[in-house]
């Protein structure tokens, strides 16, 4: 279908690295507003305590500019927001402050907004803000906050419970009851955070002479926070604009509503004059969203070939004090139980899950949410069974995948699939790796004391995600996104988009689609988006949909412009527009081939001559179109990770030697693009399974919250990362391309936890919490010791 | 003794006189007394690398330094060395490569791996890997880095 | 964040940093290379009235040898320290640790005096200082004073040098004939603060090790030399069963601070692993 001459396809560099190579990169931090104030916020030093009183006189005696403003004189021109779902009546959620009013329920919590010339005084002068606290009783242990007498987040809920659900699909119990070989575990995924390296920045500039709010922020769904931002501060949905200029990173952190932000465009009202919040990084660590924090115990049972006989899943999933508005906070829970195992053959599956609050910081979407647990759980089992049986863990995989004759299935976890590859990802995943090899070297090498492992993970990864799930919540998030594509007078193409850029490349692919459907160069085509007043309505960058749906609708935006402009040729020409066709930069014939006039004289006229247009003929050279993925749930994306890794057994350092990833996201519309997605999303992945994880003691005080002691995973010490493809396009599109965020930081952690698992096998040793440090392995391999 | 000082310094072979207060670190002043935007912050506490920026020949944490210690020195930043095309092939490798993401990293990756060419020679990629090991990149898993920097050694000092 | 106010001063020589010592006592910090200061700043963990900074000492600054000791000035950057040939040549301890004091950036600003000052618990340097048997020389308005570095470090952050006073350079002995070094650590990343990590020092005739320091960080709240374990190896020729025995040894020498990185039980362990190993490599080398 892609011209194979086309852009399309092809690993084109995008134009955008260029400028951010150059240092010339416009984030929210290096916009310049004249009169600009600085705004620093008082935060709870308690997990949980009563407000008694707040003081602002010390901080004006420090800094006699600076203003302060409590949660109760920010809750009197800002409505408080509740994260509840329509569809999900049994979901509670109490209703939020931007900035606590009478109670604080995390560590972190901002209760008052001080407001100076600079940040530095404004900080000067917050810390001078006396408030005066009674400290309650937290609930800060994930395993206890259920328990009846634990400290309760909202009391007036009467419990810590957010949600509870089930899923009951064939005969789980008595399946493996009657399995030839059942294989447990009691997992632990580690509560962390996204931690994109550009920190959360806003500033609000309220014109009081109109009326209007233009906010400028790192967001990655400006539609998302105009719609917010109107209904809770009462402004007309026309006066307020948000721009989501260069972003540093985003991952799902930057989707969010928060408080912060929220309160800060209220100041900007009361005050008339831009203001300005950027999170620092300590504060980034207590307020931007947590994820994961999920303890899962599972079970499953094969038969004597290895063929999954039942499953069973009970999670429970750790919130903090409130679940993201609009984002349902149950999701991480909802993927797990999902997802589980989703990729193999099984008709008996039984899930609990519920779901708590707890003394922290509110949780939302982090890349993959819930998936990395869904794999990681399944996978470990599908290894264990594998062992038991006595059957090589790859073939295992291979006997349980879904027959491509079962599509479409419809899997005992609720998910719908059109068709999966995880056949041809396998065995193109070991045929990359060598598996057979690398199996031959490990034995060898563990007769020399050496603890070689090799983990092969099967994942899915649901992207695009479309109406049938945030409509009937409620939310107030479109599931679409729209492109208007416009022919300049010089035969240049522009694409208006609201897809969100935040250095995923999206931009760069939309520009390769336009150019193929118009018949241009990749580089004739100008991207531009994230200005909520001036591009098409859309959802924002989340769920790995920007190509697959705001993709769509440029490719549609453009078919009908290249209909416009055949159309307006046809009139130029005296022709009739169904024998013409765009290509090379020109109108030409459609049977010959031969170009009949260049696009740029059909852009000149178009614009500029029409005396010369025969009468009536009202040149269109710009097109809006829209697209709302309505065919289907999701686009599922499947794939195949491998990690081969060592283990020193007497220091317990894991040494990554190799990963491996075979995906398949459809149409690849550039290869470089989608390559750098998944190598990035393993590393993330291999942060989850190795190094993050926010630190908390029993009273909800954060214990690492800097980049000291808070670890990413850096240069050294990774391995390279090869990555293959599989390419099934979906039919629901014309583009046919599925999300490719997300793959990576979905079967990373699996990856990682079964070969590290596999090298302690011969000791006896599991681990089955993540990050895997040194100390848990060390204490796994104690622990195996007879 | 003072809260505040006049300094005077060389930034991107341009010289510069200010009154700065003693506090102001010296990528804050870059970015908001000089208007030179391409050095990010990703910390304050000089883990990230965001802030690197180059002072008297050799790169530093921008965010470990005060602006007022900067008097005298000479500093250059992603802008400068832009200017006077000394990292082009650097920058090259890494948009061909996709070496960048959100591209909030690259300025002090790029001034990193130029303090990198200065060995000479080409390195080895767990070598390459360690020297950059100073610079957070959350977006690209820094495979894609290594390439690009592998890349331009090899082009400068053959394989 | 941003630091909280404090007045600056730059003096341009070691009698005027003496004289503000004298006067602002605790209320002034010392600037060195400022890459542990500074984030204690930018985070408002630490306010003091006044920065002294020292970087425009010349008296501090260099790197000498004479009559076999080699004198570190307490400005020579970790850059400048790793790529000296007087270290590399006569220090092979100190080179062999320096690749391991976080990263290139943090090293060509950061000072060896700053971290032997500084006294970081989970640093390398104060451990090497220690393992060297360096002599650590102080000067304040009251007058110099010499200092083993087996005597400097006092507990957490704490040493002997005063408020008043500013460590001048180390002066280390090179090598001696006969003798061997091995460096090990263990950090959950390239660069980070250790989780353990040993300094042996040792002459070695025959596979007889004599005169042995072990010194360790990571470990205890303050760097340690390890008596007990260091004597194990004295005299003996190196052995499994001596390497079991200063592995042994070794729980009686520290005694370890858990923290959420790892617990004291680890850091013993894992201490007594990169003993071992350390050792083994040391006698290997020659």
């Amino acid at each position: 279908m892609a011209d194979p001459a086309g852009a399309v396809g092809r690993p084109l560099p995008r134009s955008a690295a260029r400028r951010l190579a150059f240092g010339r990169g416009k984030y929210a931090d290096d916009l310049r507003f004249p009169g600009l104030l600085h705004l620093a916020f008082v935060r709870s030093p308690h997990a949980h305590a009563r407000i008694l009183a707040i003081d602002p006189a010390p901080a004006r005696a420090a800094v006699p500019e600076a203003l302060v403003f409590t949660g109760a004189e920010i809750a009197a021109v800002c409505a408080p927001w509740q994260g509840t779902m329509e569809h999900l009546p049994s979901m509670v959620s109490p209703p939020q402050h931007a900035l606590a009013v009478e109670r604080v329920v995390w560590q972190g919590e901002p209760v008052a907004a001080v407001v100076a010339r600079t940040r530095a005084e404004a900080e000067d002068a917050a810390g001078e803000v006396a408030v005066d606290w009674e400290a309650l009783p937290a609930a800060a242990v994930r395993e206890r906050t259920l328990d009846a007498d634990a400290a309760l987040v909202h009391p007036g809920l009467g419990s810590n419970l957010c949600f509870a659900t089930t899923i009951e699909a064939g005969e789980a119990a008595a399946a493996l009851a009657n399995a030839a070989h059942v294989v447990e575990g009691s997992f632990s995924f580690a509560r962390h955070t996204g931690v994109p390296l550009e920190m959360r920045t806003v500033i609000a500039d309220y014109d009081p002479g109109e009326g209007r709010l233009t906010v400028h922020g790192s967001h990655q769904s400006p539609w998302h926070q105009q719609d917010t931002l109107s209904r809770m501060l009462g402004i007309p949905e026309q006066l307020v604009r948000v721009v989501s200029p260069d972003i540093g990173g985003g991952f799902g952190i930057k989707l969010h509503i928060y408080g912060e932000e929220i309160a800060v465009s209220a100041v900007s009202r009361l005050l008339g004059r831009p203001v300005k919040y950027v999170a620092d990084r300590m504060e980034s660590f207590v307020t931007d969203v947590h994820a994961r924090d999920q303890g899962v115990t599972a079970r499953l049972g094969v038969d004597a070939d290895g063929r999954i006989g039942g499953l069973s899943v009970d999670a429970l999933t750790s919130l903090g004090a409130y679940g993201s508005y609009g984002r349902p906070p149950i999701s991480e829970g909802m993927m797990t139980i999902m997802m589980a195992a989703g990729a193999y053959a099984n008709a008996n599956y039984q899930a609990r899950l519920r779901v708590a609050f707890q003394n922290k910081p509110p949780s939302g979407m982090y890349r993959a949410v819930g998936q990395p647990i869904a794999c990681a759980v399944a996978e470990q089992l599908l290894d264990w069974a594998a062992h038991a049986a006595g059957i090589d863990p790859v073939e295992l995989r291979r006997r349980n995948y879904w027959a491509d004759e079962d599509y479409p299935v419809k899997t005992p976890g609720g998910l719908a699939i059109r068709r999966l590859s995880p056949r041809q990802c396998l065995d193109r995943l070991a045929d990359m790796m060598g598996y057979d090899d690398l199996r031959a070297e490990q034995e060898r090498l563990r007769g020399q004391g050496v603890y070689r492992g090799i983990g092969v993970a099967t994942f899915l990864e649901m992207t695009s995600v479309g109406p049938a799930y945030y409509g009937p919540s409620g939310a107030r998030i479109s599931t679409q996104d729209g492109a208007t594509v416009r022919l300049e007078p010089s035969g240049a193409v522009r694409c208006v988009t609201s897809v969100i850029e935040l250095g995923q490349g999206t931009h760069a692919a939309l520009a390769q689609i336009v150019a193929d459907r118009l018949g241009v160069a990749a580089a004739d085509v100008g991207v531009v988006g994230g200005d909520t007043a001036s591009a098409p309505y859309g959802g924002g960058a989340w769920a790995s949909r920007g190509l697959t749906i705001g993709g769509e609708a440029a490719w549609r935006a453009a078919d009908g412009l290249r209909a416009n402009i055949l159309e307006l040729a046809g009139s130029i020409l005296q022709a009739d527009p169904a024998a013409l066709d765009l290509a090379r930069g020109a109108v030409c014939d459609r049977a010959t081939g031969e170009a009949r006039i260049a696009l740029a004289e059909i852009a000149r006229i178009g614009h500029f001559r029409h005396d010369m247009l025969p009468p009536g003929v009202q040149p269109e050279l710009a097109v809006t179109r829209h697209y709302v993925p309505d065919a289907a749930p999701f686009a599922l994306a499947n794939g195949v990770q491998g990690s081969s890794l060592e283990v020193d057994v007497e220091t317990g350092e894991i040494r990554l030697l190799d990963h491996f990833v075979v995906e398949d996201c459809g149409r690849i519309v550039n290869p470089l693009l989608v390559e750098e997605q998944i190598r990035g999303g393993v590393v993330q992945g291999i942060g989850g399974a190795l190094f993050e994880e926010c630190r908390y003691d029993a009273d909800g005080q954060m214990l690492n919250a800097s980049f000291v002691d808070y670890l990413v995973p850096m240069a050294a010490g990774l391995p390279d990362i090869h990555v293959g493809h599989v390419e099934t396009p979906i039919e629901e599109t014309a583009l046919g391309t599925k999300g490719a965020g997300e793959a990576g930081t979905v079967g990373a952690p699996a990856a990682i936890l079964l070969a590290v698992n596999d090298a302690l096998r011969p000791l006896g040793a599991r681990v089955t919490a993540l990050p895997i440090g040194p100390e848990a392995v060390l204490e796994a391999v104690a622990g195996a010791r007879p | 003794m003072e809260e505040f000082a006049d300094i005077e310094l060389t930034v991107n072979g341009e010289k510069i006189a200010k009154r700065v207060e003693a506090r102001q670190h010296l990528v804050d002043f870059l970015r908001i007394e000089l208007g030179l935007t391409g050095s990010h912050l990703g910390c304050e506490h000089g883990v990230c690398g965001a802030c690197t920026v180059r002072v008297d020949g050799q790169i530093v944490r921008g965010c470990l330094m005060l602006a007022i210690q900067a008097d005298g020195a000479d500093v250059w930043t992603i802008e400068g060395v832009s200017d006077t095309g000394e990292i082009e092939d650097l920058q090259e490798a890494f948009i061909a490569r996709n070496a960048l993401q959100c591209g909030y990293c690259t300025p002090g990756m790029l001034l990193t791996a130029a303090e990198m060419m200065e060995a000479g020679r080409k390195m080895s990629r767990t070598e390459i890997r360690e020297f950059l090991s100073g610079n957070y990149c959350r977006c690209t898993g820094y495979h894609a880095i290594v390439d690009a920097v592998e890349t331009t050694m090899e082009s400068r000092f053959g394989g | 964040m941003k630091a909280p106010r404090f007045a600056y001063i730059r003096p341009d020589s070691l009698d005027e940093v003496l004289a503000l010592l004298a006067e602002h006592g605790d209320e002034a910090r010392i600037l060195a290379g400022g890459q542990s200061l500074m984030p204690t700043l930018n985070m408002r963990l630490s306010r003091p009235r006044v920065l002294v900074d020292i970087n425009r000492i010349d008296a501090l600054k260099g790197i000498g040898l004479e009559n076999g000791t080699v004198r570190i000035g307490a400005l020579a950057r970790h850059a400048e320290v790793m790529g000296s040939d007087i270290v590399a040549g006569n220090l092979p301890l100190v080179a062999d640790a320096m690749p391991h004091v976080a990263h290139v950036a943090i090293r060509n600003r950061g000072t060896f005096g700053g971290s032997i000052a500084l006294a970081d618990p989970a640093a390398e340097l104060p451990a090497v200082v220690l393992a060297l048997d360096a002599e650590l020389v102080l000067a304040s308005a009251r007058g110099r004073r010499t200092v083993a570095a087996r005597s400097f470090f006092n507990g957490l952050y704490e040493t002997e040098r005063g408020d008043d006073e500013i460590l001048v350079e180390t002066r280390i002995p090179a090598l001696g004939p006969g003798y061997r070094s091995s460096f090990m650590e263990l950090a959950r990343r390239h660069g980070d603060f250790a989780l353990a990590g040993v300094c042996c020092h040792a002459r070695v005739d025959g596979g007889v090790l004599s005169d042995v320091r072990l010194a360790y960080f990571g470990s205890d709240d303050r760097p340690r030399l390890a008596a007990g374990a260091s004597a194990a190896a004295e005299g003996k020729a190196w052995s499994g069963d001596v390497k079991e025995a200063v592995k042994d040894a070794l729980g009686g020498d520290l005694d370890p601070i858990g923290n959420f990185h790892a617990s004291a039980a680890t850091r013993l362990h894992l201490a007594r692993v990169l003993t071992g190993r350390a050792l083994d490599r040391m006698v290997a080398s020659g």
